[in-house]
């Protein structure tokens, strides 16, 4: 409870707080509220918005109900960045550790690999991985945490290097623990900290290569994603704006929260540490 | 019977592009319930002996024999079920442990790792290794930066014990501890030494500690052995220049005392 009140601190966490929970709200709610496909066709094509009070943003090219789409598309924004950050912080997290604490010819491979993929843009890479293993909402997922795990595996690593000089290291091994233990359970805990601090930039570019990838048509095309729906709108952006200004405006708002959210997060953790 | 034999031990290090001798032609023999004082300034490798001989680091010459066995020898798995015999206490007490972690699970470690007790009755043996070092037992489920430096610094003790070590080596033990602390931390030291017949490698700066726990003592300078032999001989009538200078800088042994 103290630590949300800390969090809350700042108008800038409050509002980064609020935009994600009504995200939330709206990725949970979209089946109940707009159950069956929302791929499905409901009304008149190129309906405008605020028109008729059952499709209050208006329909699509073919028909589609737009919000029914947006609500929809918040899921796979959400679940995608997420599960995105969350490999990425895994892979990145366990790779820096192991090339940190074990140094040498370990440390030297490890990081030589993630230089190697740091030299690569990272959507270059995920255009490449969907394109060639086909889309779908796994390989999305995998091919963006594919670009996105060096940030974490580069802070890890320097985090680890500190921490294994300390006497609790030295400790741990003169009571015989094994190594890999004490890589990943007294010392990778305890290098997260900044590590985590990374999850809002990688859970907003997360959000926005997955929109990229949409787009570029090389998203799942069986769902709803906020990128595909820009994509759609943009044969008719002459006529009908709102179809890709509507999800455009979904998108920048989720970034915007990721970000501010984060920033609270770390905010309240250094307002922490100063403390104590 | 000798615990520890260490032989023309050394180990060089750079400093500046330049090598030189942290430890240079060291050996010493500490023998069973023995206590063996390290003094010397600092910088004159004191706590560099001590990773040596828990081999935290590897020497560049020389030979460890730990209870009659190559230490040098070891590694991998057999390495890490000696060190069951062979404990280390550091000097600051907070930063000899996990941030994270309570007295708990500092002392269920060393039993779970060493298979000494059951998942079932490492609660009973921790509640025992604590009070064994003076502490309550239901100071278990406290965060290690809960305690006191006093109460950690037993905590610490109490983990070098689960193990039930032929040998534990010390490196400042009592130095960060105010001095009322100091006393008892060395009163516990001693009275473990009695019941379990351990013995320790003892490293301090201070003459005044190593008088009252240690029974031989080595001085120490830039990585050499300076001096050697019975404590209060050594330290009432020291025979080298680092000796007369230490003992010249304690106060407490200038004056008379009863």
């Amino acid at each position: 409870m103290n630590r949300l009140r800390r969090f809350l601190q700042t108008p800038e966490a409050i509002a980064g707080a609020i935009i994600l929970a009504l995200l939330i709200v709206m990725a949970l709610a979209a089946p109940l509220l707009f159950p069956g496909d929302p791929q499905a066709i409901a009304g008149p094509a190129l309906l405008p918005p605020f028109q008729d009070l059952s499709l209050p943003l208006g329909t699509d090219r073919l028909g589609r109900d737009v919000l029914a789409e947006l609500f929809h598309g918040a899921r796979t924004s959400l679940a995608v960045g997420l599960a995105a950050a969350a490999a990425a912080l895994l892979i990145g997290s366990v790779v820096g550790t192991l090339a940190g604490f074990a140094g040498g010819l370990v440390d030297d491979v490890l990081m030589r690999i993630t230089d190697a993929f740091q030299t690569v843009p990272g959507f270059l890479l995920a255009l490449a991985f969907v394109s060639i293993v086909g889309p779908s909402l796994g390989v999305v997922v995998a091919a963006i945490a594919l670009g996105a795990w060096t940030g974490p595996a580069r802070v890890a690593r320097a985090e680890v290097l500190s921490i294994r000089e300390r006497d609790y290291v030295a400790g741990a091994r003169v009571i015989g623990m094994h190594p890999l233990e004490i890589a990943f359970r007294e010392v990778l805990p305890n290098a997260l900290p900044p590590v985590l601090a990374l999850s809002s930039v990688i859970v907003a570019a997360a959000i926005l290569t997955e929109a990229a990838l949409s787009f570029l048509g090389l998203g799942d095309p069986n769902r709803v994603t906020w990128g595909g729906m820009i994509a759609e709108g943009r044969t008719v952006l002459r006529t009908a704006p709102f179809l890709s200004v509507v999800p455009g405006i979904a998108l920048v708002l989720t970034v915007l929260g990721v970000y501010l959210a984060g920033e609270g997060v770390v905010e309240s953790t250094a307002v922490r540490r100063s403390l104590s | 019977m000798t615990v520890l034999a260490v032989s023309n031990l050394a180990k060089r290090y750079r400093r500046g592009g330049k090598p030189f001798a942290a430890v240079d032609d060291v050996s010493f023999e500490i023998g069973r319930a023995e206590t063996l004082a390290l003094a010397g300034p600092s910088g004159s490798g004191k706590s560099t002996i001590a990773r040596l001989v828990l081999r935290l680091i590897e020497p560049d010459a020389g030979r460890i024999d730990f209870e009659g066995a190559d230490f040098l020898a070891l590694s991998g798995a057999a390495l890490r079920a000696r060190r069951a015999r062979l404990q280390m206490v550091f000097q600051d007490p907070l930063a000899a442990f996990n941030p994270r972690a309570t007295v708990a699970r500092v002392l269920d470690d060393p039993l779970r790792i060493h298979n000494i007790a059951s998942r079932a009755e490492r609660p009973r043996r921790i509640a025992a290794l604590l009070e064994r070092v003076g502490l309550d037992a239901s100071l278990a489920s406290r965060a290690i930066h809960e305690i006191s430096g006093g109460q950690r610094q037993r905590v610490a003790i109490a983990r070098a014990i689960a193990t039930r070590p032929s040998l534990i080596v010390l490196d400042e033990a009592v130095s960060a501890l105010d001095v009322s602390v100091r006393g008892q931390i060395l009163e516990l030291l001693l009275d473990l030494q009695r019941q379990e017949r351990i013995a320790y490698l003892f490293i301090s700066h201070d003459l005044g500690v190593i008088r009252a726990v240690a029974h031989r003592i080595i001085v120490l300078d830039s990585g050499r052995v300076a001096e050697s032999g019975d404590a209060r001989a050594v330290i009432a009538n020291p025979q080298s220049a680092i000796g007369k200078a230490l003992v010249a800088a304690t106060p407490r042994l200038t004056r008379s005392r009863p």
